[in-house]
């Protein structure tokens, strides 16, 4: 039912701009795996690959252990759905949804019998005559899918397909997408900017930035241990302390800045004597009226308070004038300190990294 | 109306309506108007006009079916204008897909100013152009005795074929620009869609990029189509005495024949039957007016 899909150092140049360089990950079968990152960060170029409208300049694919080199996309094992769907407007829906059965001379009967099979499995009762233009949004969405899924791809490719949605709808399709997905167990690479999309449903995700894949790890990892500064800063939010560091053991380092010595854990790829940056999140830092001395603190008055609901972003500013963001649950009984409050910001060691700026990969040219 | 006096004011905006009904009616409407009239009235002497003789008759009308030959001439015109309408279409809805899709839009316009210097240029020259290099000593004959491929040269002016590569030559454009434009309106990637869901080239041609660029290749065909079917000085160039236009029998009545009576007759018989034919080739192919005005 799905395959694979193995990008073995893959590099794709347009004139001297390198969009993909020295790509490598392997997808598992039946993985929802994403790619996220800036715009222009390579990884619709990545998908393009993937689907066979373009080859890699170097490099080679593999999708269950078969190169793709010179494959067009009608002869790979892969449907990709478009960021703005591409829908056949001047065909009725079932016809849009068996479109790549007709192309495969299967019967008109058994076509109108899958179309509506399909339309069962993402929740579109008749609709089958529709026209494109007769359906909302969320229902295109949903014909796209069918249509994707009515060739029985091995490995599903979706280009942010959930951009044009408003933010209901698009918690609901990605809940929908993951059951889809589930259900069929073929294997799906989505594309997408938001971290919140590619956390939620993923299996996996690949962090990218210019063209080159930053980290690869399960959501969970890439939140709280991320290797680099790029992939600290994209996923998530950050206090970010800019410094040098001083010594290190089991680790775990202490890490020199103008604001004072912090111990964290030492990051990939950065070594005692670095100029680097410590990254700590939000929710991770308390403000206390004294200072911690198993932990790492600041002196920091309230500048700000942010009431977002759920949440209370309570906004500090130290003694260099810098501000930093605390991030604490809303609890009518512990309510944050008031405005201009003095108190001391406090994060655990375990809590903070100190990491190397984005892997830029050695260039092409 | 009211968009125009608003973008333009008041008197810029009766200016412009006024000429383009100028336009429409003293040179479109009422001239036809009067040729109209003139087609059922009697070629007489000067001074029977307004005599017992001068009376409105469909006289005119009915020498046209008591005329074989006119009525050959008329069914040639129209299947080789339907020929030249075929070939044009062959010929260029591939290069408006190229031109919309394929090449890169900085290489688009290069190419379409290749492809339209050659408008610049009269119909007549262009039309004398093909006479020289299709006349029995011309580069055309030079050329194929030259290369071998056939033994003497070949009289290519005689019946239509000259005819017809002369107005495919002067009309091909009237259908390369309207084919180009639907093209180019098409998402591509609807293209690549069909593509990936496994249809082949020709599949996505015929079902997504045919369907979606109909209108354009109607609007194309039917232009040129009336075009040829109208065209005076492509056949009078290179028509020979056995490939006779239905438009050369309309200009021998009317300034060999000095009766515009009957010219006008047959001028309205070629705007009638054309539409006729036109109406019923575009109920075959389901194609509505409204999409071609598109």
């Amino acid at each position: 039912m799905s395959e694979d899909v193995h990008l073995s150092q893959i590099s794709m140049d347009f004139g001297s701009f390198r969009a993909v360089n020295n790509v490598e990950v392997t997808i598992k079968p039946g993985e929802f795996f994403s790619f996220l990152g800036p715009s222009g960060c390579g990884k619709t170029t990545i998908l393009r690959l993937i689907s066979g409208f373009m080859d890699p300049t170097e490099g080679a694919i593999k999708i269950g252990g078969k190169d793709m080199r010179g494959i067009r996309p009608n002869a790979r094992p892969t449907a990709l759905i478009f960021q703005n769907l591409a829908l056949f407007p001047l065909m009725p829906i079932w016809e849009n949804i068996t479109f790549g059965l007709e192309v495969r001379g299967v019967p008109k009967a058994i076509r109108r019998a899958k179309a509506e099979e399909l339309l069962q499995l993402v929740d579109l009762h008749d609709s089958a005559d529709k026209r494109v233009s007769q359906l909302s949004g969320g229902q295109k969405q949903r014909v796209a899918i069918a249509r994707a899924l009515a060739v029985e791809p091995k490995v599903m490719l979706l280009d942010e397909p959930l951009s044009a949605l408003d933010l209901k709808l698009r918690q609901h399709m990605r809940a929908e997408l993951r059951a889809i997905q589930k259900r069929t167990g073929v294997t799906f690479i989505y594309i997408t900017h938001d971290q919140g999309e590619a956390l939620a449903m993923s299996d996996r995700v690949g962090v990218m930035s210019q063209g080159v894949l930053q980290q690869v790890a399960t959501p969970q990892e890439i939140y709280n241990n991320p290797t680099n500064g790029f992939v600290a800063s994209f996923v998530g939010e950050n206090n970010v302390f800019m410094g040098r560091v001083k010594s290190a053991s089991d680790g775990m380092a202490v890490f020199e800045t103008p604001k004072g010595n912090f111990s964290a854990k030492l990051g990939q790829n950065v070594s005692v004597g670095d100029t680097s940056k410590l990254y700590v999140r939000p929710e991770f830092c308390t403000l206390h009226r004294e200072a911690d001395a198993k932990a790492n603190s600041i002196a920091v008055e309230v500048s700000e308070i942010a009431f977002e609901g759920n949440f209370v972003n309570v906004f500090v500013k130290d003694h260099s004038g810098d501000t930093h963001m605390v991030q604490v649950q809303n609890d009518p009984a512990v309510p944050p300190p008031a405005l201009h409050t003095s108190c001391q910001m406090v994060f655990n060691p375990a809590s903070c990294m100190i990491l190397a700026e984005a892997n830029v990969g050695h260039s092409g040219h | 109306m009211q968009e125009l006096i608003r973008r333009y004011g008041i008197s810029l905006s009766v200016i412009m309506a006024a000429m383009t009904a100028f336009w429409l009616l003293a040179l479109v409407v009422i001239p036809n108007l009067v040729l109209f009239k003139f087609s059922f009235r009697l070629y007489l002497p000067v001074d029977q006009l307004g005599g017992p003789n001068d009376v409105y008759t469909l006289k005119n009308y009915i020498t046209f079916f008591d005329s074989p030959i006119h009525i050959n001439v008329f069914f040639a015109t129209i299947m080789y204008s339907s020929i030249v309408t075929i070939i044009c279409l062959i010929v260029t809805y591939p290069i408006a897909y190229m031109l919309a899709k394929v090449l890169k839009p900085t290489d688009t316009a290069t190419f379409f100013l290749v492809l339209l210097i050659p408008l610049w240029v009269s119909e007549i020259l262009r039309s004398f152009a093909w006479f020289i290099i299709l006349s029995a000593q011309g580069p055309l004959n030079a050329f194929l005795v030259g290369i071998g491929l056939i033994e003497k040269p070949i009289r290519w002016i005689t019946g239509f074929q000259a005819v017809v590569v002369g107005l495919v030559y002067a009309y091909i454009l009237f259908m390369l620009l309207p084919i180009y434009n639907a093209i180019q309106a098409l998402d591509t990637n609807q293209i690549e869609a069909s593509e990936d869901l496994g249809a082949s080239m020709w599949r996505t041609h015929w079902r997504v990029v045919i369907p979606h660029s109909k209108p354009g290749i109607a609007s194309g065909c039917v232009m040129v189509f009336m075009l040829c079917a109208g065209s005076v000085v492509v056949p009078s160039t290179l028509a020979s005495t056995n490939s006779r236009w239905f438009t050369e029998i309309i200009q021998q009545w009317m300034f060999e024949g000095l009766d515009w009576n009957v010219g006008s007759a047959y001028a309205f018989l070629l705007l009638v039957l054309c539409i006729v034919f036109v109406s019923l080739v575009m109920r075959v192919l389901n194609v509505r007016l409204v999409d071609i005005a598109k």
